[in-house]
């Protein structure tokens, strides 16, 4: 069992109330009928974990997260809801039969995860508050901290993602042709 | 209130669980591309954690690395989205059957 502390006082309370409420309204976008209010409980879980992430001391991962996700995907989800009928989406049952699976599966995760949690051993690193600001010896701030960890020790990982962007805008472009219901 | 890295992976935990139970649960197509992108989000808050816990910064640089796959994976998810209720004028994933023997 891990002694290191992450919060403690206000900013634990916080973290509380933040992670409830994500957990709620993940909860909501699996239960809700109607894909935009799915959508809109996705965006509200979206901006609590990017609190959450600005409370560990990830500012420029929060950003990224309110930027990408908030911003992008869900613009994205909520222009394919209005393309698709959204009185068409919502005929039929919105659960399917598979409740006996998931019940199976959830427990085969659980386990593992306990045990994990039960015995994990992390090696004791001494506390330091401003390691995820320093560049070398120096305090700058999270965002020049990472960028100096993703152009230097990841630049190879980050072309490639760059590349797999390209692959899935291509791909989007062709698979959200029209001319394809042509085809066959 | 004292959290540890324990509370970040229950929290992420259950995160991760209610996204799974989307993706096995729900018939609507667009339903279950949010509830991957939920089980991501969970992916990223243990990683963000730990990174605090060990005082490295690979964590957060990873978890930006999941954020531009979780993008590629909305568009081209999305995309498909949309060939498939071109196709069967539905979003329910029961009706994708025919493959099925």
């Amino acid at each position: 069992m891990t002694s290191g502390v992450l919060l403690t006082g206000a900013g634990g309370w916080l973290f509380a109330v933040l992670a409830v409420l994500a957990l709620a309204s993940a909860v909501a976008v699996v239960v809700a009928r109607n894909p935009v209010h799915s959508a809109l409980f996705l965006l509200l879980s979206f901006v609590l974990v990017a609190a959450i992430f600005i409370l560990q001391q990830a500012e420029f991962v929060g950003a990224v997260q309110m930027l990408v996700y908030a911003g992008g995907i869900m613009v994205l989800f909520l222009f394919v809801v209005m393309l698709v009928n959204p009185g068409v989406v919502a005929v039929g049952k919105a659960f399917q039969t598979q409740f006996d699976v998931a019940l199976v599966l959830l427990p085969i995760f659980l386990l593992p995860f306990l045990y994990i949690l039960g015995t994990e051993k992390l090696p004791d690193v001494a506390a330091k508050p401003d390691a995820l600001r320093m560049v070398g010896d120096r305090i700058a701030g999270n965002t020049e901290a990472v960028s100096w960890v993703l152009f230097r020790d990841y630049l190879v990982p980050f072309e490639v993602a760059s590349v797999f962007l390209l692959v899935a805008m291509i791909g989007a472009v062709v698979l959200g042709r029209r001319s394809l219901e042509k085809m066959d | 209130m004292t959290i540890t890295l324990n509370h970040y992976m229950i929290v992420s935990f259950l995160l991760f669980a209610i996204g799974f139970m989307g993706v096995l649960v729900r018939r609507n197509f667009l339903t279950i591309l949010m509830s991957v992108e939920l089980m991501l989000n969970a992916v990223n808050l243990n990683l963000i954690a730990f990174s605090r816990r060990l005082s490295d910064l690979t964590g957060q640089v990873f978890s930006i690395f999941v954020i531009t796959i979780a993008a590629g994976e909305a568009a081209i998810g999305l995309a498909l989205t949309i060939s498939f209720f071109r196709q069967r004028r539905t979003l329910d994933v029961e009706e994708a059957n025919t493959m099925r023997g």
